[in-house]
Order: C-alpha cells, then structure tokens, then sequence
C-alpha cells in the first residue's frame, strides 16, 4: 500500500462531485457499513432499466442478447480486478451469500474448521453452523495488535475461513502465512475479501486462496450484488445449493444435467443490473490513481486515530487502516452515535455484527469510523470537535 | 432526542445500586446493543415496597430504567403490570399519549428513532420475563 497522504483541495472536490450524495451536509463515516454511489454506477443502471431491461441468457432477441452480453462483461470485468478468469466468478447477492453457498456446497464430511478471531458473523455463522451438523471443531486462529498469530494447524485440517480486512479494526497482517500453511495439509482457504477489497489491490493467484467472496455495495457498486470467486478445480467439486431456471442443461422425467461453470451456480434470473452496475463502480475506481485513493483515506484515518488517543475518556481499539474503532470510559456507543448523527455525523455503534472480537478486545460495544476517498479533513475535524463536546453533554467533565 | 429529563435520569438516576434487601431479581438483556440491567425489586403482600437497578446501557435504557421504578414503586403486582402493559401499548402503537403517562412523556422523542426502540421498552418488560 502506498504511504498515507491527503489529496489536494482540487483532486477531493473532483471526487466528491462524481458522488450526489456527498452534496448534503451529512458527513458520512460509515462507509464500512455501505459506501456512496458514484454517477456512473447509477446512470448504468438506470439506463438498463429504461433501455435494455430483459432477461439474460433466454431471449433470442437483440435486447435479451445485449443483456447477456453486458452481464458476461460484467463477470468478465470482476474478473480482470481481482486477477481470476470469468468462468470462475459466480453471482450472488453480497458476501454473505457467497460465504453460505461455499459452507454449503463444498464436500465436508468433518474435520477442524479454522475460523479468524476478527471475523464478521457471516463469515462465522455458517462455518459453525456446518460444524454443529458434523459434531467438528471450530478453531479460532488469534490476532494480535493486528496481526494474525499463525496457528499450530493440524492434520484434521479441512477448512480455514479469515479476511485480511476487520470491518472493526482494518487492516489485519499476516494472511500469507496462514494460507501457505493451511494449504500445506490440504485445507480449503475461504478469504472474505468484502472491507479488504475496498482498501487494498487483490490479485487470487498471488493470494492462492481457494473461494473469495466479496460484497458489491462496499465497494461503491449497488446493494444486492455480490461475488463468489473459486479456483476453477474447486468449483467443479462444489455442489449447487440453489435449483431452478438456467442452472441445468437437460431436465428428463428422473434426471438432470448440471449447466457448465459458473451457470451451475446461479439458478433463477440474476441481477443483471446489479452485475452492470458493480462492473461500473470497478471501471470508476480502475480509472482514478488506486493507490492516491488509499493514502488519502489511510492518513484520514491516521489523523482521527492519533486525535481519538490524546481525548482521555476514549480509547482505541487497536486498529490499522483506514477503520477507527474506540469505546468510551461512561457513554455507551448508541449514544455516541446518535449524538454525532444528530449533529450531521454518520458513524456506526455496537457490536458491527463481530461480538466474539469485542468480548476479547474490549467486553463490550464500540464506536466505529470508517473511512473512504471522499472524506475530507474538515470532516474529520468536525467528528473531533463533536467528540470533545460529548462527555460534557452527557454529564460528564 | 436527549432531553433535559433524560440526561438527568441518566446520570443521576434516583434508583441506581442494589437493594440490600431485595426480594426478586429480573435482568434484563439487550443482546445486539450490549444493554444488561438487573432491576431489583422489595416485594411484600403483593406489593412492590422497593426498587433500584444495576446495569449498563444506553442513556435511553438507564433514563427508561428510572422512569419505569419511579412508576412502579408502591403499586401492587397486578398495578405495576398494567403500568408496563400501558406505556409498552403506547409507546408503540400511539406515541403522542406518551404525555399522559407523566415522566414517560420524556420517552416521547424516541419513539420515533425506531433502531432505540429496544432501548426505551427494555426496562418495562420485567414483567414479561
């Protein structure tokens, strides 16, 4: 990643104006949540549904034609971004989907499961549940100060879920390893690549995970839309959960013929706008200087860091990146929330659907800051100004 | 939303510790805000004698926590339900009543920010559990 530094006043203004939600008051620092949507990515869809409105993949007309194409562009674009080929990415409705589907269709008949100690609940859930059916193990694998601590992985080995990016605490270090020695003994790595994505470039074949899944909407794409990437081998093993339209190529009285890859996997009409819509956000970011984009959000986050420490009632959760999480000594984080949202300030409180990581960082639930390109420094400022009013407000010092 | 009355309740709440002598305990749980509050209530005769609470949350779910001992205490059982029953009635199907449920009334903003809901009703389900 390149080093942090703020973009100047002339560059943000021009990024801000490719976004009309950024036009309000409302400073939005919730951008782990769900990111703003760029004019493109909105005209695209609009114009699929004014225009070019038709199923994909079973007209025999030029508009149900044009729609399969501008789809298959749209496999073939997610692709080219993260370095697979179009036949092994899949469709689906975000990274939630993409992380059930893999528990669900892969082969397991048992063994240990390893599971990130950061991991966000849809990245959690369905491996313990595919552990509760096989009476397996799930074992956590630790992180500390950002950095995972490789774990001892055993013989029984079968599967290992983590991102490389908490959607409470950043960036997390060390995922290299974890994958090489997994593989080692022959397990299956998942990577939930949905907050890390957004942050960093990724390339599969130099990652060598086996399936990574991520979520359109993070990702400046539209809501409903996701990815499931798996190596071509794997995919071939893995079993469809969904039956219906398009998935098959032959349906007799007793039988059926599963549809090639990755039409197999993606039973029923798709969301073809969705698809032309994510292909458009990456077109966006493929457009703009990636890497001034990242600095410019990393030294955001580094300033807000740095000031959030030197306010005594507040303290961090350990966090790298562009995601600030902290607690506070007497006000619970909704409060924290509400107070900064109603003074223009979109933020996140709770447990951000990862409570197993704030019963070991902090026992309890935090306030977090995420960051994107589009923030400003004044933005930042105002958050630090309102932080330093709230213990007051509330009755405190 | 905050007002006046329930950044007061919150910070100097009347019922805040544990009742030495306490004949019934109720916790009470919020678990996807992190919200945990044990209230404690002095039964005799069917009557509640005493109350105080304990706990962490949310401005909302400590401020609710007050309002609602503050009702309750020196009711009968049967009294101190029907009070519960009432501001969780009204609370969600006709908010603008709150007014005519005295402290209540404080509540009346929340209502409308329905991620707090959970926070205001928490403390008046006790009788639920």
């Amino acid at each position: 990643m390149s080093g942090s530094k703020i973009m100047n006043s002339k560059e943000l203004a021009k990024i801000r104006s490719c976004f009309p939600q950024l036009s309000g008051e409302l400073a939005y620092l919730d951008n782990a949540a769900t990111t703003f949507k760029p004019c493109c990515v909105i005209d695209e869809m609009n114009e699929f549904y004014r225009k070019n409105n038709a199923n994909a993949r079973r007209g025999l007309y030029e508009l149900s034609v044009k729609a399969s194409l501008d789809y298959e562009k749209a496999r073939e674009k997610v692709a080219s971004f993260i370095g697979a080929d179009k036949h092994e990415i899949i469709f689906t409705r975000g990274a939630t989907e993409s992380l059930n589907l893999i528990a669900m269709g892969l082969n397991y008949e048992g063994g240990d499961i390893y599971v990130g100690n950061a991991e966000h609940h849809s990245n959690l859930l369905p491996w313990r549940n595919l552990a509760r059916n096989y009476s397996s193990e799930i074992k956590n694998i630790e992180i500390s100060d950002n950095q995972y601590v490789p774990p001892i992985i055993s013989d029984n080995a079968k599967i290992v879920a983590i991102s490389g990016y908490s959607n409470v605490i950043g960036e997390l270090s060390g995922i290299e390893k974890i994958i090489t020695d997994a593989h080692k003994y022959g397990a299956i790595v998942i990577l939930d690549a949905t907050q890390m994505i957004v942050h960093k470039n990724i390339d599969v074949h130099d990652l060598d995970v086996d399936f990574l899944v991520f979520s359109g909407h993070k990702i400046y794409g539209p809501m409903g839309i996701g990815v499931l990437y798996g190596k071509y081998e794997y995919l071939e093993k893995l079993k469809p959960v969904f039956f219906g339209g398009e998935m098959v190529d032959e349906v007799s009285e007793d039988n059926y013929e599963l549809s090639e890859i990755p039409y197999r996997f993606e039973a029923g009409t798709m969301n073809i706008a969705g698809a032309i819509g994510l292909s458009s956000a990456l077109d966006f970011l493929e457009q703009n200087n990636l890497e001034k984009l990242h600095g410019h959000e990393l030294a955001l986050a580094d300033h807000a860091r740095n000031a959030i420490s030197n306010i005594p009632e507040f303290h961090l959760l350990p966090s790298k990146g562009s995601i600030v999480s902290f607690t506070h000594d007497f006000i619970h984080p909704h409060d924290i929330a509400q107070y900064l949202g109603d003074n223009g300030i979109a933020v996140r409180a709770g447990y951000h659907c990862a409570q197993p990581l704030h019963i070991k960082l902090s026992k309890k639930p935090s306030t977090r800051i995420s960051f994107s390109f589009y923030n400003s420094m004044e933005e930042v400022d105002l958050l630090l100004q309102k932080l330093r009013q709230i213990s007051l407000a509330f009755g405190g010092f | 939303m905050y007002n006046e009355i329930l950044l007061d309740k919150n910070s100097h709440s009347l019922y805040r510790g544990r009742l030495s002598d306490f004949t019934k305990e109720i916790k009470l749980k919020n678990a996807s805000c992190g919200d945990e509050i044990s209230v404690y209530l002095k039964i005799e005769d069917n009557k509640i004698i005493d109350g105080s609470f304990n706990g962490i949350g949310c401005a909302i779910s400590q401020a609710s926590t007050d309002i609602m001992l503050g009702a309750i205490i020196g009711k009968s059982i049967k009294e101190a339900e029907e009070i519960c029953k009432t501001f969780l009635d009204t609370f969600i199907n006709e908010p603008k009543n709150l007014c005519k449920l005295g402290e209540a009334a404080a509540l009346e903003g929340v209502s409308h920010m329905p991620a707090r809901t959970k926070c205001a009703t928490l403390p008046w389900q006790i009788f639920k559990s």
